[in-house]
């Protein structure tokens, strides 16, 4: 596998220029020749398809909801970044690149982190142009806050619904194109696999997830964006149906997968309160632009948090990193409720929480200030808890949510196999080890409406359009073998549920590829999942028809790939032997705080698949810092 | 807490001839539920017995399970989303009911959404009425700088309430007319409120309401059945607002081409 970044030469600054130049046009006339498949219709996946179709490409575009509006960047609740520095309060292009770098642990590429920056304020522009419905003050201009990793006031936020508002803004662009006839749009249609012929990705092959039909796509580029893995874990803030299915499957066709072990656990979210929990709930981190996190000082102390004098709660994140406070970054914030839980203070009846309190911003600021600001995410607290947070502080845990790693793409986010783009959350390129809060909606949209329509060109200029229809036989024999696998779901006939081999796997990877690692439990994950799958395979119940609507078949399908996949994250966490961002070795660490090894392991491990029963190999690729110094992080 | 279930069970897609196929009630018996379960999480344990016990599960949509993504929604004693005001199925929790209670489960029913399998409706209108004109007419490239527009507060704020819409169906499904006003005029009301969306508003609303006549969706009788339902408890002015532009549109030029695209609304 060759791992070619194909970085652009010159100072950092000039890099995305000189590539737009330096990319081969397609004349106006042709484009129309040129098919792009692209799967997703999240952030990254609507404003691509719609950005494409608006350049003259033919476009189709798939996702399995049954409607693109309902993608899972919708539930993006605080922000997106922008370098606009419309505050006055010293922020740039260069800031945000040099946070997003440092925020990531240096564990991303330079080039591409700066060229996100760049773009940023232009996405911006964009959304308010299609009519996005921001925060805005009294003048009529444009609101902002603050998020954690940054000291200045630079997210952009619509109350707290920011992802819902700028997929909206994509979702109507997509929408207006469908309408032109420029996109065609397959809702609650499944990618099952890649189709790749001499070497370049020419189609996908589907599951209608009405009809249960198996079909065919045919295009001169594949663009994925099929967002993040989080639901390894059985219990994630993403979405129910979010899975790792359209990137494994192309990994398995050959595309490098990069940093799986790169997993972000959100300090918070609202803790699991049974057996019977199908997903968390994330509260927005804008939250701790407001709210106080601490627990008791004293261990297992039960009193209400009423009853508990000042001088006896330990605002933990205030205490150890005083320039960031509450707005510690999302690993480090984690990090810091795991010990606190760890030393037998948490809260709830678990123990395994702590509190997030608006006791003294209500003061301060009064509780309609605090109802604007957070009116949506304190409605859903309530409704979910039965607790009023007006009254009494939110209690709040880590929860799995995004996910850094992804497929490996290069500056032009092409993945090792020519022809297939990857996009947003689904590749790896951005955000290091650990992602700054508010970033992930700018790496979506950054993709989607400002890299590929310039990147896919470049490629698209060296093929000649249309020169693989579905009646290549590569096409019916990658259909066969969907179909083969659908056959053999449906025919075990075990005893155990999809649901119960998804929780069962989730225990494993929360367990030991979670909030800390260390080698002896990822070498027990590394026996326990195979074990799992194996089981999988003997034990599983599926029932009804390939036919028609079914969901069980639709999770067995997902649940199978996790149970892969699950394996090559624990692979790469027990060979990352450093912590870094969100992967945290309890062997390597200062007093709780992540310890890198830049002198072995500054670079992106990139897997590479190599057939059933065989073991995956890992390639490197070097990560340089030439204007970011590699630097302890610290938030203190 | 124990409660019974009765859910509507349908293999067979529907048809316009035949809406409900094969269709029918089926009482299902349900116990160790905890007040705290979501609604759904309590419909996955029902799933998990059934299909322990060999027998098809329930299907039903849902995705995000905060309330944001639009994809659940079910009739719960005959209102949709059930008994919790601004609540979607997915955030209502077992506790709103009391132990032993009989809940009678259905899908969204309309001539518009024809049901796919048991609980799941195509609400594939919606997105039919958006893509002919819920949209500001902006090709990606580069706008004016976004402090550009000064926007007043008080106009961006409704604008906001309207684009709350999570777009799940419930209007419709609450509607005795199955009309789909609350949903259009909420797109038309947030781009109304806004100077980006004001350029093309004219055409947008006599595309909007064509496309709603035409995906059969009802007209407004005022029941108001719908804003009592809204999960998002978008307001009926939304309506009013459409309903003025519609009229206003009628009464400025009919666009260039000559071309006749209102509907009767």
């Amino acid at each position: 596998m060759k791992l070619d970044a194909r970085i652009p030469g010159g100072p950092i600054q000039q890099k995305w220029d000189t590539r737009k130049f330096e990319l081969k046009l397609v004349n106006p006339a042709n484009k129309r020749k040129y098919k792009v498949l692209v799967v997703g219709s999240g952030l990254a996946g609507a404003s691509a398809a719609a950005s494409l179709a608006e350049l003259g490409y033919q476009v189709e575009c798939f996702c399995f909801q049954d409607s693109p509006r309902r993608a899972h960047s919708i539930a993006a609740q605080g922000g997106i970044n922008a370098a606009k520095n419309y505050r006055n309060d010293g922020d740039s292009i260069w800031r945000l690149f040099y946070d997003t770098v440092k925020g990531g642990d240096f564990r991303a590429r330079e080039a591409n982190v700066y060229r996100l920056a760049q773009l940023s304020v232009n996405i911006i522009d964009q959304a308010v142009a299609q009519g996005v419905p921001f925060a805005r003050d009294y003048g009529g201009l444009l609101d902002n806050r603050s998020f954690g990793g940054a000291q200045v006031s630079r997210t952009f936020y619509a109350r707290g619904q920011t992802g819902q508002q700028l997929l909206l803004g994509a979702y109507a662009a997509l929408s207006r194109q469908i309408g032109l006839g420029a996109v065609k749009m397959f809702p609650r249609t499944e990618m099952l696999d890649l189709v790749v012929v001499d070497g370049h990705a020419k189609g996908i092959v589907v599951r209608d997830l009405v009809t249960g039909e198996v079909r065919s796509h045919a295009g001169d580029a594949v663009v994925l964006a099929t967002g993040g893995y989080g639901n390894v874990f059985y219990l994630s803030t993403n979405a129910k149906g979010c899975n790792v299915t359209a990137t494994w499957r192309a990994h398995k066709r050959g595309a490098g997968f990069a940093n799986p072990c790169y997993t972000q656990i959100h300090p918070t979210c609202i803790p699991v309160s049974g057996d019977h929990q199908s997903k968390l709930t994330l509260m927005s981190e804008s939250l701790r632009n407001d709210g106080r996190v601490w627990v008791p000082k004293k261990a297992a102390d039960k009193r209400p948090p009423a009853q508990i004098p000042d001088e006896e709660r330990d605002y933990y994140l205030e205490r150890k990193y005083p320039s960031f406070g509450n707005l510690a970054p999302r690993d480090i914030a984690s990090r810091a409720a795991k010990q606190v839980c760890d030393e037998g203070r948490g809260i709830g009846d678990t123990g395994l929480g702590v509190y997030l309190d608006f006791r003294d911003s209500i003061a301060r600021l009064g509780k309609d200030a605090i109802a604007a600001r957070y009116g949506n995410l304190f409605h859903m607290y309530a409704k979910i808890t039965a607790e009023d947070p007006y009254s009494q502080p939110m209690r709040i845990f880590p929860a799995v949510h995004y996910t850094m790693g992804g497929l490996w793409v290069d500056y032009d986010l092409q993945s090792t196999i020519p022809g297939l783009f990857v996009l947003g959350e689904a590749n790896f390129s951005d955000h290091g080890a650990n992602r700054l809060g508010a970033s992930a909606l700018m790496q979506g949209l950054a993709d989607g409406y400002f890299v590929i329509p310039y990147t896919i060109g470049g490629y698209l200029a060296g093929q000649k359009p249309g020169a693989v229809k579905v009646d290549h036989p590569q096409f019916a024999a990658v259909s066969g073998q969907v179909a083969e696998l659908t056959r053999r779901l449906l025919s075990i006939q075990g005893k155990r549920t999809v649901d119960d081999f998804h929780k069962a796997l989730g225990k494993i990877m929360w367990g030991k590829c979670g909030m800390a690692r260390n080698e002896r439990g990822l070498q027990e994950a590394l026996r326990e999942i195979p074990a799992l799958r194996e089981q999988f395979w003997r034990d599983v119940r599926v029932l009804g028809a390939g036919e028609g609507v079914n969901q069980s078949l639709e999770k067995a399908g997902r649940v199978a790939d996790f149970l892969e996949f699950g394996e090559l994250m624990c692979r790469d966490a027990l060979e990352r032997r450093e912590s870094c961002g969100g992967h945290f070795r309890e062997e390597w660490q200062d007093d709780g705080e992540a310890r890198r090894d830049d002198a072995a392991f500054c670079h992106a491990a990139v897997w590479e698949y190599r057939g059933p029963g065989q073991a995956p190999v890992r390639h490197e690729e070097p990560l340089e810092f030439e204007n970011v110094h590699l630097a302890v992080r610290s938030y203190k | 807490m124990k409660v019974v279930l009765h859910i509507w069970r349908q293999q067979k897609r529907a048809t316009p001839q035949d809406p409900k196929q094969d269709g029918r009630m089926v009482r299902y018996e349900l116990d160790h539920v905890s007040p705290d379960m979501s609604f759904l999480e309590m419909l996955d344990v029902l799933n998990e017995r059934l299909i322990g016990k060999g027998e098809d599960p329930v299907a039903f949509d849902h995705d995000c399970r905060e309330g944001v993504c639009g994809s659940c929604g079910v009739v719960i004693d005959g209102v949709p989303h059930g008994p919790e005001r601004g609540t979607t199925t997915c955030q209502l929790h077992m506790r709103s009911f009391r132990d032993g209670a009989e809940i009678w489960v259905e899908p969204w029913r309309a001539k518009a959404f024809p049901v796919l399998r048991d609980l799941v409706v195509d609400r594939s209108a919606f997105d039919k009425v958006v893509q002919a004109g819920a949209f500001v007419s902006v090709n990606t490239g580069a706008p004016q700088d976004a402090n550009a527009i000064p926007v007043p507060k008080a106009d961006a704020d409704r604008a906001f309430d309207a684009a709350t819409c999570i777009g799940c169906g419930a209007c419709v499904a609450a509607c005795k007319n199955a009309s789909a006003m609350l949903f259009v005029g909420a797109k038309v009301s947030h781009f109304l409120h806004l100077p980006q969306g004001r350029v093309e508003r004219e055409t947008r609303a006599r595309n909007l309401v064509a496309a709603m006549d035409a995906a059969g969706f009802g007209n407004c009788t005022n029941q108001l059945e719908c804003e009592a339902v809204c999960p998002k408890e978008i307001p009926v002015r939304v309506i009013a607002e459409m309903n003025r532009e519609f009229v206003r549109a009628r009464l400025v030029e009919q666009p260039a081409s000559g071309k006749r695209v209102g509907g009767d609304g």
